[in-house]
């Protein structure tokens, strides 16, 4: 019996799936295709103008909210296309396909002695979905985006064009197309000048601060630290956002006693337990405390003070284990079943950050909705055209949902969006649950957003491209 | 109490019971056969609420768009879906039937897992719903009467207990009923042990799916000797007339 070829089947005998969002609180029941190059996508998107139907491309299904999922269409798997196609260890560039994730690609080049220059908590996403989002690290007041470090893409777009762009070639489309959340088209190759490292190690060193004014202080040092974060308790202690500070360096040749043995796979390992607990039960444990804001309570006291008790002196701690803290506990966001959470991440330029981020923990805990986590991270401002990025800081927040706080902490999370967008914020589509057209707007401005619509005119005349974030926000709207 | 739901395998014995009840319980419904004549005699007997779809559950590439024009018919929401097509061909002793053997693997099996891989996905994305499939006593152990039906039974069995270890995390009951022998067509002629009517069996299924109940006998008699057949030795077994 011979199977009918994918592409030729009406929608509804295609394999599906339930896509969610990394956040649990949104989902969409879709057919899906496993596309394995440039031309099988180009013919994907012919074959979907046929249908009358739309696209959305997901990569690892890392973004928190609805900007990977599609309820009105398709969803390409774009994880199948992760050839390396070239890389070069004298200069550290390499070209790779959309679906390489950054775990591949770090275990790729780590060896040669170059890192990414750019990566998120975790290794998982795919290039593609870093380049769609313009993914930040805890370097960004340094180093950028991800995007800072790009310097050619293939995009293939809805209108039948492959364009090869850069900084010289068709910038506006570059710029765009980098933070274009997937709207203009598939990036199909992406050309990355990866960072030199001279060890597998960072040199790092973390200490407590009592709150969030002393938070803003320490970040006034981040410059002189290649990497800078801080953990926020939105819960405990007296006066809100105290908290945890991490910074870290990359070692000079010869600094690390360990030398280069730890570049590699094997001296890239992630801690085994945490406190004590095995790593796999560790979402357990946290679901029975994260059960109740009382259980988070313990838990960020629990944390807060190890971190005063700690050693504040200089150790050294393996890329992998500095940055992949989500990556070491598998299925840790199964501690917020069955509801989900939501994650929240307002950007505010950096003279009204302190005053934002306080009034957004004191009305949280006013109200007893809680972020059971906090993270604190600086910027600068950028050249993509739908940017998140400004010169200033954002917090990133994990508010469980559960049957009671759902309408409250919308109701709650619409109201301090006000307040961001007031104070000159931005928001990030790759962690939104909150954005209304109208917010949209501000967060972007009219003129971007204008631009951004031009350049989908000219790739994707006939709104072939669509995820339910891009519904949601409007972005063809208005 | 259910308020739309789909049954395939409709049209006569345990199904059409199923139907009639569940419209008498003010469910809408969905009823999926071969037999047009018999599902429409049904569907007169509850206007408007019983909707009969004509179908063979072999025709696979047919079923997504049933599937869909159902789900409209049903307002978009699926309260329940059950599997209940079956069929047992008499297979001889030392009969080996290539024809009846795919039949009932057809039948009892692949139009199940087509029918599953429909209504389970809308249902874990609704995170909401019941799934039942009407297994058989005879899917726990392998009998030398009828290899391949109690192949595709213990197939259906096995599916279904995947499926509720999947779907329970999203709120979604995966049901699954085991009857003992009924008297239906299937069963014609048959002189079989603790035999109960078409009514009682599809009564027992539908107490199990308004439960929610993971995998039950139907009548519960059957529980404690199945317990005890499914312990006995294969090498006592294999002795045995089962």
């Amino acid at each position: 019996m011979s199977v009918q070829p994918a592409l030729e089947r009406p929608l509804n005998q295609l394999p599906r799936r339930v896509f969610d969002g990394f956040g649990m609180a949104h989902r969409a029941l879709s057919p899906f295709l496993t596309p394995t190059s440039a031309d099988e996508l180009a013919a994907i998107f012919q074959r979907a103008a046929e249908l009358e139907t739309t696209v959305a491309f997901r990569g690892s299904g890392r973004s928190y909210g609805d900007a990977a999922i599609n309820g009105q269409g398709l969803v390409l798997d774009m994880r199948s296309m992760n050839r390396v196609l070239s890389w070069d260890r004298e200069t550290g560039v390499i070209e790779a396909e959309p679906g390489l994730s950054i775990q591949q690609l770090w275990q790729r080049t780590l060896p040669d002695g170059w890192w990414p220059p750019v990566v998120p908590g975790t290794s998982f996403p795919t290039l593609g979905g870093c380049l769609a989002m313009n993914i930040h690290g805890k370097n960004h007041y340094k180093m950028g985006g991800i995007g800072d470090h790009v310097q050619e893409i293939d995009l293939v777009t809805p209108a039948g064009e492959i364009h090869t762009l850069s900084r010289e070639q068709r910038p506006e489309l570059f710029h765009a197309a980098i933070s274009g959340f997937g709207m203009l088209g598939a990036i199909t190759r992406i050309k990355l000048q990866l960072k030199r490292v001279h060890g597998g190690r960072l040199r790092v060193a973390q200490w407590a601060v009592p709150d969030l004014r002393a938070q803003f202080e320490a970040f006034q040092d981040a410059s002189r630290f290649d990497y800078f974060v801080s953990w926020v308790d939105c819960i405990g202690g007296g006066a809100a956002g105290r908290g945890q500070l991490h910074r870290a360096t990359y070692t000079a040749p010869g600094e690390d006693p360990m030398g280069t043995r730890t570049q590699n796979v094997a001296g890239q390992s992630l801690p085994k337990t945490m406190m004590g607990v095995p790593m796999p039960l560790v979402p357990t444990v946290l679901k029975i405390f994260y059960s109740s804001n009382l259980g988070v309570h313990f838990t960020n006291e629990a944390k807060y003070r190890a971190s005063t008790l700690g050693s504040t002196a200089d150790y050294y701690q393996s890329h992998a284990a500095f940055h992949f803290l989500l990556d070491q506990m598998p299925g840790f966001r199964n501690a917020y079943e069955p509801g989900g959470f939501l994650q929240y991440q307002p950007f505010v330029p950096a003279e009204n950050a302190e005053r934002v981020f306080n009034e957004i923990l004191r009305v949280s805990k006013q109200r007893g909705i809680m972020s059971y986590l906090g993270v604190l991270k600086r910027y600068r401002p950028d050249d993509f055209l739908l940017s998140h990025a400004l010169d200033g800081y954002s917090l990133a927040l994990d508010y469980p949902i559960t049957r009671a706080n759902q309408a409250p902490l919308y109701a709650m999370l619409h109201e301090l969006t006000e307040l961001v967008l007031d104070a000159g914020g931005r928001f990030y589509p790759a962690k939104d649950s909150i954005l209304r057209p109208e917010h949209f707007r501000r967060a972007f401005g009219q003129e971007a957003i204008t631009k951004f619509r031009t350049l989908r005119d000219q790739c994707d005349p006939n709104r072939i491209l669509r995820t339910n974030w891009a519904a949601r926000v409007g972005v063809d709207e208005g | 109490m259910f308020q739309t739901a789909i049954v395939i395998g409709a049209s006569s014995g345990i199904g059409e019971h199923i139907v009639r009840k569940l419209a008498a319980r003010g469910t809408t419904v969905c009823a999926v056969a071969r037999r047009k004549e018999r599902l429409e005699a049904i569907a007169k007997d509850w206007p408007g609420r019983i909707h009969p779809v004509v179908h063979d559950v072999r025709d696979y590439d047919a079923a997504p768009d049933l599937y869909d024009q159902m789900l409209e018919t049903l307002g978009g929401k699926l309260d329940c879906f059950i599997y209940n097509a079956g069929v047992m061909p008499p297979v001889e002793e030392s009969e080996y039937n290539w024809d009846k053997d795919r039949l009932m693997m057809e039948v009892n099996l692949m139009g199940a897992v087509r029918w599953f891989n429909l209504a389970a996905p809308t249902m874990e994305a609704a995170r909401s719903g019941t799934l039942v499939g009407v297994s058989s006593v005879a899917g726990d152990r392998g009998r030398r009467g009828s290899p391949m039906y109690t192949a595709s039974k213990a197939g259906l069995t096995a599916t279904m207990e995947a499926l509720r270890n999947r779907l329970d995390r999203y709120g979604v009951s995966v049901v699954t009923a085991k009857p003992g022998p009924v008297r239906t067509d299937m069963t014609a002629g048959m002189q079989l042990p603790l035999m109960i009517e078409a009514h009682e069996a599809a009564e027992g299924i539908l107490q199990l799916a308004e439960r929610g109940t993971g995998s039950g006998y139907v009548p519960k008699t059957w529980m404690p000797i199945m317990n005890v057949i499914k312990v006995v030795p294969s090498f006592i077994f294999r002795k045995t007339n089962i």
